[in-house]
């Protein structure tokens, strides 16, 4: 297990003070001035040595993404937007960032502000977390009001940071859908390219990074990228949030490094599954839009980029959802489709209609209200939606249904045998509609 | 998608008017946006407009943060039916309830808080109660999963509930003083119950953490691609670095 001073996010809790004196206390804002002084390409060296990657679900480098802003001004000036936009199911890690440690974010966003040439960022936070929002105005107050950012301030460095808010909408959390709702208008993805690097918000190029990414960044300059580089192992390096929820003794959210294991990180934090680790039917590792892990797939599981890869799903967010075997795994599917449904902009076909289509499927497969070769029709579908529109949503909709077929194909057939054989006494005529919607 | 409309035209109001207090923070609002952008404070002013409004957003509020902002009617009125936290008609006086129901708060008893507002509130969500006080609706995830099951009212989450804790917390709000917010058990916010299992080192908080001059020990770095261009002899303030684009 990670060591305590290891750690980055030392207030996840709240048990300490959150104020401007309290971060200062436990190390934030400290050398910052000698950081940007280093200048902005040792600063995106640093971040690409420590291997660090993004973590709102991509896992894109960090450092590289970074490098991509243009390394002079055409005139037009550059931004930094923060996605603190956390509305994927399962996560909740940012929230603790805002409530309980915002100073680490705002001094994070001088940082990756100064490393790419942005005297202005922008926090977008979903509209759901009003508290979370006040905590970090109040954060961002406190910082102007001691010149540590804003005009003239102490580092030298010119940098405004407003705190924005959305007000409940998923797909917002995708990048150039965020810049779209920004700009103030509906959260409708852009498509690529042109990449925001080059025209982002208000046509201007601009960086969108995770609020845990941003936060990590301070810590990571001041202890060095060999420290941070030396947590886990090559290509997934790094302290990171879990949020542990679902079927488990104490759900939390916990910092940890990557790559611990998927069991220990249940038993040591969250007190076990709910009926011991035997009683585990699946786990989705990364948030909703990840494929599920069958249990026995889940022991070893390593729980970083690369681990997750291994057994088809991906590390997303680091949100275990914990499922044990009372779980009706193909309801728990369907809302996720049903979440999916309600959560599309609408503006590409596949996904506006697909989405529907999938949840009604689902919802009678898990009556055992459906035909077998339906099982393959929604599977061929899924095929149809993923990288078929504008943003990823679509393939997020599609990877948790297709991790349900290819794990779960059996339990569907069984419900499906079951009803057609009680049909008679259920007084169905016609026991079994087909996919026609 | 969620196809939302405006309530119909006898509930709506004849007329809104932003108070004099609310003019004022819009117009800081606005002011945190670039000359000409000031459409970026469209959602910012809904939410104002909504919560002035008693929890929901009328034609006439819409059209009002139209003219502030001089934007097309058209343009705020798609904003407004796009983002499912305006609500379009009337809510609930004392509170509008808004329970998470995604899978993560399912696999925890969601279904038991829905039965609940089913009811004591109303049979189907967007409809008030008889007496006017409450409203419900069932929300997708609001980014509490490990505090699961969770409702929000008003601004306020309301966490690790259970059927006969969130009849209390609805008890409170019909009485006129609610109950704290936050977690509903014995539980430090997102910490597992019984305390953390990390940050126990009470070493974290006595001393500063501070390590000295920043990254000036060079030997201490692994070797990578990257790590020999920080090299430099002396580090360079901010205003004579060469990539400094305002030069």
């Amino acid at each position: 297990m990670l060591a305590d001073k290891d750690r980055i996010f030392t207030n996840l809790y709240g048990l300490q003070d959150r104020s401007l004196a309290g971060a200062r206390a436990r190390g934030a804002w400290d050398g910052t001035k000698a950081i940007l002084e280093k200048g902005r390409d040792a600063i995106i060296n640093e971040v690409k040595a420590s291997g660090l990657r993004g973590r709102g679900g991509a896992g894109f480098p960090t450092g590289l993404k970074w490098s991509f802003m243009p390394k002079q001004s055409d005139g037009r000036p550059h931004y930094l937007v923060v996605n603190a936009d956390e509305s994927e199911p399962g996560t909740c890690k940012d929230r603790e960032i805002m409530r309980h440690d915002p100073h680490l974010l705002v001094e994070g966003c001088l940082i990756a502000g100064f490393a790419m040439g942005a005297n202005a960022g922008y926090i977008y936070v979903r509209g759901e977390f009003i508290r979370e929002r006040e905590r970090l105005q109040a954060a961002v107050d406190e910082a102007y009001e001691a010149k540590l950012i804003g005009k003239n301030n102490v580092h030298g460095w010119d940098f405004d940071l407003y705190v924005h808010h959305g007000a409940g909408a998923y797909i917002c959390g995708e990048e150039t859908a965020l810049l779209e709702s920004l700009e103030g208008k509906k959260g409708q993805p852009r498509l690529k390219p042109p990449f925001p690097a080059n025209m982002g918000l208000y046509g201007c190029p601009t960086t969108v990074n995770n609020v845990e990414t941003i936060a990590q960044v301070p810590d990571i300059m001041r202890r060095g990228a060999a420290w941070f580089s030396s947590i886990g192992r090559p290509n997934n390096t790094g302290t990171k949030l879990y949020s542990i929820s679902g079927h488990v003794e104490r759900p939390c959210t916990v910092e940890d490094a990557l790559g611990t294991p998927l069991r220990e990180l249940i038993e040591r934090h969250a007190g076990g599954v709910r009926g011991g680790w035997d009683n585990l039917l699946a786990v989705i590792p990364g948030g909703s839009s990840m494929p599920l892990v069958p249990a026995n797939q889940c022991d070893p599981l390593p729980m970083d980029f690369d681990g997750c890869l291994a057994v088809k799903s991906s590390l997303g967010t680091a949100a275990i959802i914990v499922m044990d075997k009372t779980t009706d795994i193909i309801r728990a599917m369907a809302r996720i489709s049903y979440f999916y449904k309600h959560e599309s902009c609408g503006q590409c076909t596949p996904c506006r209609e697909g989405m529907g289509w999938m949840w009604r499927v689902l919802t009678r497969m898990a009556e055992g209200r459906a035909q077998k070769r339906e099982i393959d029709m929604l599977f061929e579908v899924t095929k149809q939606i993923e990288g078929h529109t504008i943003c990823a949503f679509g393939d997020g909709a599609a990877w948790p249904v297709q991790g349900l077929l290819r794990h779960f194909r059996p339990e569907i057939e069984r419900r499906i045998d079951e009803y057609t054989r009680r049909a008679d006494q259920l007084g169905v005529r016609d026991p079994v509609p087909e996919a026609a919607e | 998608m969620s196809v939302r409309r405006l309530a119909p035209p006898e509930l709506q109001p004849d007329s809104f008017a932003f108070t004099e207090e609310n003019l004022a923070w819009a117009k800081n609002q606005i002011a945190k946006y670039p000359e000409g952008r000031q459409q970026s404070a469209v959602i910012p002013l809904l939410w104002r407009a909504q919560e002035q409004n008693g929890g929901w957003l009328s034609q006439k509020a819409i059209e009002a943060v139209a003219g502030l902002l001089g934007m097309a009617y058209i343009r705020v009125l798609e904003v407004a039916t796009f983002y499912t936290m305006f609500l379009l008609q009337p809510v609930g006086k004392k509170a509008h309830v808004q329970v998470c129901g995604t899978t993560p708060c399912m696999l925890r008893g969601a279904g038991d808080l829905i039965k609940v507002c089913q009811e004591r509130i109303h049979h189907d969500p967007f409809h008030v109660s008889a007496d006017g006080n409450f409203s419900w609706e069932e929300v997708e995830c609001l980014g509490a999963c490990v505090n699961a099951p969770m409702v929000l009212i008003w601004n306020d989450a309301y966490e690790d509930l259970t059927a006969e804790s969130f009849e209390r917390v609805l008890d409170g709000f019909a009485e006129g003083h609610p109950p704290a917010p936050g977690p509903q058990i014995k539980r430090q916010f997102s910490a597992p119950v019984g305390g953390p299992t990390t940050l126990t080192d009470p070493g974290l908080y006595t001393k500063p953490k501070t390590s000295g001059a920043p990254l000036t020990d060079a030997a201490a770095k692994k070797p990578g691609a990257a790590a020999n261009v920080r090299d430099a002899a002396v580090p360079k303030p901010p205003v004579a670095d060469s990539s400094d684009p305002r030069r």
